[in-house]
């Protein structure tokens, strides 16, 4: 049989860190693939690969047995691979019928878009798959669901025979997600292949011919998804087993430090509630949007949340900005530190004593000694290899930029710290240096709140783990003796 | 990172000409105009430099604040022509001491600017927008204060603001004290440091605790007051408060600024850098003046520069 398309010891590294790791992949024309794994398993990364938006720095590629490399998403397109990304970015203001054919206009004469043409094609469209979008409505005032529809008529305007869709249902009801599958069962018929990736394994069992695990940027397996149960699916997603189980307890006779109750914001969480006492490292485990990262935002007041009690020591506080959380002894060490970590300019010395500067300061003014003595003994605490004191933070390592992310966090002296994937894109050595720091700190009576996307990183550090999903605490946990596969049964929306 | 294939002592160099790529440029060109106008490197000739940069110098110390922390400042000219008028309507003979008019032009520069600050913080409306909304509203207020028409009849004491001290220009000595401070302020002090953060990464220094809208409106306040001052100096050097006075002076500002080494997207440069600017522009006009260049020939050179200096400053970075 002659596949559509076939990649083949896919590898792709960021800045240093691998995250594919010789993937290969099969793919018939009329076939809905679903591609799964945990966060970071390599999923979009690989997809970017093959629809022209990374270049693999390894492997290779055949579209109809034809050995083929996109240099971007355009060339991609030309060939037949459309990728319609998560966050959808339409051109709001423009019309649907303008949006579908962006690009490809029918034009008459010199260059004048043929309006009359532009319209029929679009109505063309829209029979084939039975939707009624009026072509000439404004993206703006479409609904979500609607747009994704745009994007995929706009794929097939550009005659794609492969659709790679990223998480298309997460902003979807379940109403319109029904219609979505119809759609793309209904493109199935007609030849056209779908890459399907996403965390609801129900969608996978219900849509897909074939799915395909991935783990730690490889590939695990690929089954047809008759032969093949959810438990099962799970297990491979999970895989590896555990390194090093984790340590005692600390003592839960400790009062808390932190109490939240009944914290709500939005639709990005709400009803959530726990305990963190002192020297305690509490895990959250879940999927991304789960809203783990929002939780913490709103404990920081970087996204204050709407409702709900937050205290500290016993004492109910409002925190409505950074500032308020930092006075009672809440840090923050962010997920993104490029955005939001670091200033790029600075090097670790002004960068570490940002939040706090006002204890090296008499009347305002900065005692430059008593600054520089603190940055050089943090900077050997911490084990951060720079050329100096002020080399710009920008030009260190991802896994020093973020210890110095974490010394400006102790330097303001929280008693709390809340933690976003503070390993993130940093290679194997400093992950392990900042898991020994992080140990170190709830040692030294530190209460940690820790986010991460990496399960074996949440079990071997938490002393009690939580489980989001969908804005919810879904299970309290004990990482001595949970399993990998009762927490993702947890984080899946069910 | 690039590899720098550049040997330790070439890469000295380097180091040398980046930090000092503005002084040697300043020393060619004068070295150039001196051999070719000795009247250049004379010292009447050379104050009367100085007294020519002041005024734009103090502007462009003051833009740089609000240029390090992302923003920009367009109203400058306007907030110049206002105070200037706001002064002088205070500075007739025997009416005031001298101190109240000098504050008011200060006082009510600061305001502009503070409002300003607030208005894009609080509104969050961008600081062009915003900027370039003060700079027809001061202008008006200084029409409207004056009847359109120049204040003149002003006491010698403000006169003496224009005039000179123990032999030197009293601007030139107030360009120097208040740079001074800046660059101590800028580079010692906690509010300097924070000014520097937020135009680095205003969503990290948010997340640091920062105080992100105060900072950026002190900034503002800052740049108003110091056009304050600058409208106070021009008003007593022209013996008059001019309503139509200081036009596109924002312009030489930032130009100064900006060809100092100061970014537009923030967080970097200094006022060693804007001085140096304000002082090669200053030369630069000084210079073809004394050798009886047009004036549409300067403009066109002046404009050249501004860019060929920011190119060069790109072409360093990367």
């Amino acid at each position: 049989m002659g596949w559509l398309l076939e990649i083949r010891d896919i590898t792709k590294s960021f800045s240093g860190v691998p995250v594919l790791n010789g993937v290969s992949l099969s793919l018939q024309a009329g076939e809905i693939h679903a591609l799964v794994g945990e966060n970071g398993a390599g999923k979009s990364t690989l997809m970017k690969v093959v629809a022209g938006l990374h270049q693999p720095d390894a492997g290779e590629m055949r579209l109809d047995g034809n050995p083929t490399r996109f240099r971007s998403p355009h060339e991609a397109l030309q060939a037949g691979v459309a990728m319609i990304h998560q966050e959808l970015l339409p051109f709001l203001d423009l019309t649907v019928a303008e949006n579908i054919f962006m690009g490809i206009e029918p034009v008459s004469g010199p260059g004048w878009i043929d309006r009359p043409a532009l319209h029929r094609k679009t109505v063309e469209l829209l029979d084939r798959l039975g939707l009624k979008i009026p072509p000439d409505r404004r993206m703006r005032e479409l609904r979500v669901a609607e747009m994704q529809t745009v994007e995929i008529l706009k794929a097939l305007a550009h005659n794609a025979r492969l659709i790679i869709m990223d998480e298309p249902t997460s902003a979807l009801t379940d109403r319109e997600a029904g219609a979505l599958f119809a759609i793309l069962n209904e493109l199935r018929q007609r030849g056209t292949s779908i890459i399907y990736i996403s965390h609801k394994l129900e969608e996978v069992f219900r849509l897909a011919d074939r799915v395909t695990i991935l783990r730690d940027g490889c590939h695990v397996a690929t089954h047809p998804i008759s032969g093949i149960t959810t438990e099962a699916l799970i297990s491979l997603m999970v895989g590896r087993p555990l390194a090093n189980r984790p340590r005692s307890a600390p003592g839960p006779a400790a009062p808390p430090i932190l109490s939240v109750r009944n914290l709500a914001l939005g639709r990005r969480f709400n009803n959530v509630s726990f305990d963190l006492a002192p020297g305690e490292v509490l895990g959250i485990a879940g999927l991304m949007g789960a809203g783990r990262s929002s939780l913490l935002s709103a404990l920081y007041g970087l996204d204050p949340a709407d409702s709900g009690e937050i205290s500290i020591g016993g004492r109910a506080l409002k925190i409505s900005s950074p500032r308020n959380a930092l006075d009672a002894g809440i840090g923050l060490v962010t997920e993104d530190r490029k955005v939001s970590g670091f200033i790029p300019l600075f090097g670790p010395r002004q960068n570490m004593t940002l939040a706090a500067l006002g204890r090296w300061c008499r009347f305002g003014w900065i005692d430059q000694a008593a600054e520089s003595a603190v940055a050089d003994e943090q900077i050997r605490l911490f084990g951060i290899r720079a050329s100096g004191r002020d080399q710009p933070v920008l030009r260190l390592s991802g896994g020093n930029q973020q210890k110095v992310v974490l010394a400006r966090s102790m330097l303001a002296g929280p008693g709390v710290l809340l933690l976003d994937e503070p390993t993130r894109g940093i290679d194997i050595a400093a992950k392990e240096e900042v898991h020994r720091i992080v140990s170190d700190l709830a040692r030294n009576g530190t209460a940690i709140l820790l986010v991460s996307s990496e399960l074996p990183e949440l079990l071997s550090l938490s002393h009690r783990l939580l489980v989001m999903c969908e804005g919810r605490i879904t299970g309290t946990l004990d990482p001595r003796t949970t399993t990998q596969e009762e927490i993702l049964k947890l984080a899946m929306p069910g | 990172m690039s590899p720098k294939p550049a040997t330790p002592k070439s890469r000295t160099v380097l180091r040398l000409l980046e930090r000092f790529g503005l002084v040697i440029v300043l020393l060619i060109i004068g070295t150039a105009l001196t051999l070719l106008q000795p009247q250049f490197l004379t010292s009447a000739n050379l104050l009367n430099v100085a007294r020519q940069i002041s005024i734009n110098g103090i502007l462009a110390v003051g833009v740089t604040y609000v240029l390090l922390t992302g923003g920009v400042d367009l109203s400058l000219g306007s907030i110049v022509a206002l105070t200037g008028v706001v002064a002088a309507t205070f500075a007739h003979p025997g009416e005031w001491p001298v101190l109240v008019p000098i504050a008011l032009g200060i006082f009510s520069g600061a305001c502009c600017g503070a409002v300003n600050g607030l208005i894009i913080t609080r509104g969050r409306i961008a600081p062009f927008i915003v900027t370039l909304g003060m700079m027809t509203l001061a202008r008006g207020l200084a029409l409207l204060l004056s009847n359109g028409r120049p204040v003149s009849n002003l006491g010698t004491g403000f006169l003496a603001v224009g005039g000179d001290f123990l032999g030197f220009p009293v601007q030139i000595l107030i360009l120097l004290a208040i740079a001074g401070a800046s660059r101590l302020f800028l580079s010692n002090m906690r509010l300097g440091r924070h000014i520097f953060a937020v135009g680095g990464n205003e969503e990290a220094s948010r997340a640091a605790g920062l105080n992100v809208a105060g900072i950026k409106t002190f900034a503002y306040t800052m740049s108003g007051g110091l056009a304050g001052l600058a409208g106070v100096m021009l008003a007593a050097r022209i013996t008059t408060g001019q309503p139509n006075a200081g036009v596109a002076y924002e312009l030489d500002a930032i130009a100064a600024a900006v060809i100092g080494g100061t970014s537009l997207s923030g967080g970097v440069g200094g006022i060693g850098g804007t001085l140096l600017g304000a002082l090669l522009m200053g030369v630069i006009n000084n210079g073809l003046d004394l050798l009886n260049v047009s004036s549409y020939y300067q403009q066109i050179i002046k404009g050249i520069i501004i860019i060929g200096a920011v190119w060069l400053d790109r072409r360093q970075r990367n």
